[in-house]
């Protein structure tokens, strides 16, 4: 999957999550930068994840993200 | 053998369309807030959508807009795992059911606080009911390996506490408590021993989800069988280690729609919402074929043949909802003295006519006659769920009554069952005497009742399938399939005239004869070849037809219509002036006895053993709009023929 394709997907996932179409990632994106992202919606956000793209993140994973880019590389790596 | 049902979805329900996220913002004033709010919950959600949905409810409250329909409902929750991610799911699954769902959550950690406290926010807030959300992190059972008397002992505490709870509830707010058995962990301690040494945890769960059910049994309080559902979907599917660890989540997010649909139908069941009619199709639905076509002999309903036995497992689990007071009906688009046939006559048939209170087969549309039914039963029609394999009957039957609970059904009737109990139509709280009784009360006669006017907006519907049809003089990649339907269709066959493989394909070249084969593809799916037509020269400048047959599956959707359109059409372009057809009457083709006349034949004159003969001139040929796409293939190959 290209970086593209994976933005793509992501994005659509963001929408859902947050109930916000609305939303543009980039790479610098964090949960500040988003209304909602609280740590509950952080939750749904990583579980969404996982399902969508068919992948499992470990606790110390999901530990390390600090923005959109960081999560777009783990997702990157597993899928590749 | 892989099943295709995901567990992590409401798979019984249809799926949300693609722009449900949009819908859920713009619900819209011209309309009832709370019934639109209902049919977007109607879907497959999952647990974003869910979260969309109960947004939308969030902001119509917000807004002060009136949700009727819908009944308000407030419900405590009490639980020591994470809550907060369960309340949106919670109120949009509620409205599935009718409920405006107002949930009061007490803080985390703080059950039995909130419990005993008759000031507390859940008591201040009057619940309804309330539902205690306990797993088995939250009682008091420790490990006491081959201790029968600490075993106990422990049991003893967590009822102790459990009573402690519902004691509270009663006392400060009176509501009704819905409480939860525990599902175990899915980890053991020696293996297969937990379950005989005392003091394991699968045997302390084990005894303390009896004592809880011992408890409630003779109380107005609930049970959410919390152990079943999650043994349903697998111990360790329903435990994730990961998510607890990461939010004290006390079951995977995935099963969040699942268990929120579990509490709603609780909830629904409380109120006396539960379903007490099963409606269902005949043909693919409690037999393998068409009655009507395959005859007695031909259907799949036997032991031994796996497919038999599944319509006989759906038969049999169908005879059980009777016993328990579920009133059953039929609705078939079938003559009625055939669709009653193997329900008299099949041997292995275990529903037989005195199950069925009303039995409607006719050729109607299925809205009209379910509405009968209802009206018939004196039951509303929110009481009724319909069975059907047929989507496109699904989805007219969702659009005209939008009340009756229709589930989707997978393609293997092997899975029929699971599907049915899965959707939980029949959820009760209670069962009584009045409920064993009622099958008799509803005089089980399996009688047919007049239908009043139609009343479906067919057209409008038949617009919304988005059908091409296709039209084809008959070739070799069609012959087996013509020749099949050709010594099957017994039902939409106007003469019903038998040609073996040789007959069909000697009639692809055969210049003094006009062939179509008819296919349609609608937005369900491909409906395969659905009609047939053989045309013979009569004349320099007329056709007879010879054959024209069609599966009743595409029934009351015009396809006769274009197919006549065609007819003429090429007839026209040929010279063909005028167009003969005859009806002979069979046992089971009652239903074209008007085709011709219909279709704006004239009636020409009759011959012995009932037989009509009909008359069109092609130039007079009705011309109308009819609701589908034309797709022709194959025309220039028989050109010459006419």
């Amino acid at each position: 999957m290209d970086n593209i394709a994976l933005y793509e997907k992501l994005t659509a996932i963001f929408h859902n999550v947050f109930d916000d179409d609305e939303i543009v990632l980039t790479p610098q994106l964090t949960a500040s930068d988003v209304n909602g992202w609280d740590s509950l919606r952080h939750v749904r956000l990583v579980v969404s994840v996982e399902k969508g793209f068919g992948v499992r993140f470990a606790a110390s994973e999901v530990g390390r993200l600090k923005n959109v880019g960081d999560l777009a590389s783990l997702i990157a790596a597993k899928v590749s | 053998m892989a099943h295709s049902l995901n567990l992590e979805s409401l798979f019984w329900l249809p799926k949300p369309p693609p722009d449900f996220g949009q819908r859920c913002r713009s619900i819209h004033d011209g309309n009832s807030v709370g019934q639109q709010l209902r049919e977007l919950a109607s879907y497959d959600l999952d647990e974003n959508q869910l979260n969309r949905l109960a947004n939308a409810i969030v902001k119509a409250r917000r807004e002060k807009r009136s949700l009727l329909p819908l009944a308000p409902f407030r419900l405590g929750i009490l639980s020591n795992s994470t809550t907060d991610l369960l309340v949106p799911p919670l109120m949009a699954s509620a409205v599935r059911y009718g409920f405006d769902l107002e949930c009061v959550v007490a803080g985390y950690g703080q059950v039995v606080q909130t419990a005993l406290a008759p000031d507390s926010t859940i008591h201040k807030a009057k619940p309804d009911a309330v539902l205690i959300a306990l797993d088995y992190r939250d009682y008091p059972l420790a490990f006491s390996p081959g201790n029968g008397e600490a075993a106990k002992t422990a049991v003893d505490a967590a009822m102790d506490q459990l009573d402690a709870i519902r004691g509270g509830i009663h006392a400060g707010s009176n509501a009704i408590c819905i409480i939860q058995n525990v599902a175990p962990p899915a980890e053991v301690l020696f293996g297969s021993l937990d379950k005989v040494l005392p003091g394991a945890w699968r045997g302390m769960i084990e005894a303390l989800n009896g004592r809880i059910a011992d408890a409630i049994a003779g109380t107005k309080d609930i049970l959410l069988d919390i152990a079943g559902l999650a043994s349903m979907v697998g111990l360790a599917n329903w435990h994730s280690p990961e998510e607890w660890n990461l939010a004290k989540l006390p079951f995977s997010s995935g099963y969040t729609p699942m268990y929120a649909e579990h509490v709603a139908r609780t909830i629904a069941a409380l109120r006396g919402k539960s379903r007490r009619c099963l409606v269902m199709d005949l043909d693919n639905t409690l037999w393998g074929g068409v009655i009507g076509d395959d005859g007695l002999e031909g259907i799949q309903l036997a032991q031994g043949d796996a497919t038999g036995e599944a319509y006989l497992n759906l038969q049999r689990y169908v005879l059980t909802l009777r016993e328990r007071g579920i009133v059953l009906a039929v609705s078939s688009k079938n003559q009625d003295e055939t669709a009653r046939l193997p329900f008299r006559k099949h041997p292995e048939m275990l529903l037989r006519e005195n199950h069925i209170a009303v039995f409607q087969a006719n050729w109607n549309d299925k809205p009209t006659n379910i509405k009968a039914i209802s009206e018939e039963l004196a039951l509303g029609l929110e009481s009724l769920a319909f069975l059907d394999d047929n989507p496109v009957e699904r989805a007219l039957v969702r659009r005209e009554l939008p009340q009756v609970a229709v589930p989707e059904l997978p393609s293997d009737p092997a899975l029929y069952v699971r599907t049915l109990s899965a959707a939980g139509y029949f959820e009760s709280v209670t069962f009584s005497d009045e409920d064993l009784k009622r099958a008799d009360f509803y005089q089980d006669n399996s009688r047919r009742v007049a239908l009043q006017n139609q009343f479906t907006d067919l057209e409008g519907y038949l617009q919304s399938l988005e059908m091409t049809i296709t039209f084809q003089p008959f070739d070799e990649t069609g012959r087996a399939r013509i020749t099949q339907l050709i010594n099957k269709s017994n039902q939409y066959n106007l003469t019903t005239k038998r040609y073996t493989e040789a007959q069909v394909a000697s009639a692809e070249d055969d210049p003094n004869v006009f062939t179509l084969q008819v296919r349609l593809v609608d937005k369900f799916g491909d409906n395969g070849m659905i009609s047939v037509v053989i045309c013979r020269k009569a004349a320099a400048d007329a056709w007879e037809i010879d054959t024209w047959l069609m599966s009743c599956r595409v029934l009351s959707r015009r396809v006769e219509n274009a197919v006549l359109q065609e007819i003429v059409n090429v007839a026209k372009d040929r010279g063909i002036s005028q167009l003969t057809g005859r009806y002979i009457p069979t046992e089971r083709n009652q239903l074209v006895e008007y085709h011709y006349e219909k279709l704006g034949f004239k009636q020409t004159g009759s011959e012995h053993g009932g037989i009509t003969l009909w008359e069109l001139d092609v130039d007079v040929a009705p011309t109308e709009s009819i609701p589908m796409k034309v797709q022709r293939h194959g025309f220039a190959m028989a050109a010459s023929v006419g």
